[in-house]
């Protein structure tokens, strides 16, 4: 698993990636009440706002942590935000991700870097 | 930037795991580790105690002695009847401007010689300037600082309060006595800011911490923050001020004219002689352009603060604004507050907010949200 300064997680899986927020970001935000996710099909370069995440607090955007095209999104999201904050890692994925470039991978940190970044 | 106050309670919070944030000028839990949504429902299921000393509390005594002189003199900045509130009674009410708008809305108790006022934290100073400008000849004017105030609410206040004082399961909602608790006299009140049956206390400082610790002990109650309490009192349909409420919003526009009574308008007793007066009771008579009211988006996107209100997906002109909105845990809906046009304020009435440059439609709904659960 890889994780980006947005404090998202990429899991690759075949040909693509999986992303998430971490845990950390999930406690930050708080209670997830409605999410919006991009189109399936979409091309998307990094640092695009692709997903609309609300909390209790606030209104917050993903971005896409490279460039790609969606492949997937995570419907059950639209229907319980709050497994966001259940189980960020696992079924809280929010979309899936064909890489334009996947080495763009290799520049990402890994836990230990993530980890020294959250503190 | 000003060094933020604490209250009393902060190591409690320090201690309890809360998130402090600044809040008109102090630093306050927004929510401890249970989080927002699960402090909600537990007030609302049961009990939660909340930190709100960073309030204003204002003594108001009459200089003859006499409390129907402070009350007559408080009468002039305030529309409601506060002669006629009896000895160990609370009333909501408000200062006024001018020109009819809310300087703040506040909670007055008679509490036999004086007058105990509880104001915003955010207005305290102003209003306090207000009052010794104008009753100065009639009144000493007293701010508190030897007292906390907490709140504790929700269905399992009364038992969990009584543990303390049997005293205060026979009062009614708005009634006022002084108990004497854990050996310290605490103004106690039955009110509060949740649409739920519950309590505010005012507490001596030296007592507070004691009362708190003593309280959150019981299973069923849980320390409750800021969070919360917004989504609280946005369910139950209260106004906050600063943002549905203001000096540019009037009693009539804001939907707050139950609060003046029949002897302060018009042909009432003591009609008018308050500040504003031609101007709000005017407004009472004729009607106004825009109205407070509740909305219910058909989607699941909050609409929040500041967001225009539109007729139609298409309409060029807004027709209101969102004044408080976000997601009210008990409706398990979004939920909003705002002020639209009257000729679109009927109750069921389609209307359109405009959300991140999407128009997604909202009903107009009745406030509260959620059914007050008050001991009349």
């Amino acid at each position: 698993m890889k994780f980006t300064e947005e404090h998202e997680w990429l899991l690759i899986e075949d040909d693509h990636v999986i992303v998430g927020i971490t845990e950390h970001a999930a406690e930050a935000l708080g209670d997830l009440v409605f999410v919006e996710l991009p189109e399936v099909g979409i091309a998307v370069s990094k640092g695009d706002e692709i997903v609309v995440i609300e909390s209790v607090k606030a209104a917050s955007d993903i971005t896409a942590p490279l460039d790609g095209e969606i492949i997937e999104v995570n419907t059950a999201l639209t229907d319980k935000p709050e497994l966001v904050n259940e189980d960020p890692l696992g079924a809280a994925w929010f979309f899936k991700m064909k890489l334009t470039d996947p080495s763009e991978m290799d520049n990402l940190m890994d836990e230990d870097a993530y980890k020294e970044l959250i503190g | 930037m000003a060094e933020l106050k604490r209250t009393p309670l902060y190591d409690i919070h320090i201690a309890l795991g809360a998130k402090m944030v600044p809040f008109a000028g102090y630093e306050m839990p927004v929510q401890y580790p249970l989080g927002v949504m699960k402090e909600h429902i537990q007030t609302r299921k049961l009990a939660g105690l909340f930190d709100v000393s960073h309030m204003g509390q204002v003594i108001i005594r009459p200089k003859s002695g006499n409390i129907i002189d402070a009350a007559l003199a408080l009468e002039k900045l305030i529309p409601i009847d506060i002669v006629g509130l009896k000895e160990n009674r609370q009333r909501y009410g408000f200062f006024t401007t001018d020109s009819g708008g809310i300087l703040d809305d506040l909670m007055i108790a008679n509490q036999g010689d004086h007058l105990f006022m509880v104001v915003n934290a955010g207005c305290k100073e102003n209003d306090i300037n207000h009052l010794l400008k104008n009753l100065e000849n009639d009144c000493i004017i007293e701010t508190v600082t030897d007292r906390s105030l907490i709140a504790l609410q929700g269905p399992f206040a009364e038992a969990a309060l009584s543990t303390f004082s049997p005293d205060v399961a026979g009062m009614r909602f708005m009634d006022t006595i002084k108990a004497n608790i854990l050996g310290a006299s605490i103004w106690v009140s039955r009110s509060g800011y949740t649409g739920e049956d519950g309590y505010e206390m005012s507490v001596p400082n030296e007592s507070v911490v004691k009362l708190v610790n003593g309280l959150i002990a019981l299973d069923g109650v849980e320390p409750i923050g800021l969070g919360a309490r917004d989504s609280l009192r946005l369910e139950a349909g209260l106004c906050l001020y600063g943002h549905d409420i203001d000096t540019t919003t009037t009693p009539s526009e804001s939907a707050l004219t139950w609060a003046i009574q029949k002897v302060r308008r018009r042909d009432g007793e003591r009609a008018g002689e308050f500040i504003g007066a031609d101007y709000i009771l005017d407004e009472i008579e004729k009607g106004v352009s825009r109205k407070r009211i509740g909305l219910r988006p058909s989607g699941r996107a909050p609409m929040r603060e500041g967001i225009k209100i539109f007729s139609t997906d298409t309409a060029e002109t807004s027709i209101g604004v969102i004044t408080s909105g976000g997601y009210g845990p008990t409706v398990q809906h979004a939920i909003s507050m705002g002020y639209i046009n009257t000729e679109f304020s009927k109750i069921g009435s389609t209307v359109f907010a405009e959300i991140r440059g999407k128009r997604m439609e909202a009903t107009v709904t009745a406030l509260p949200f959620t059914p007050s659960n008050f001991k009349r």
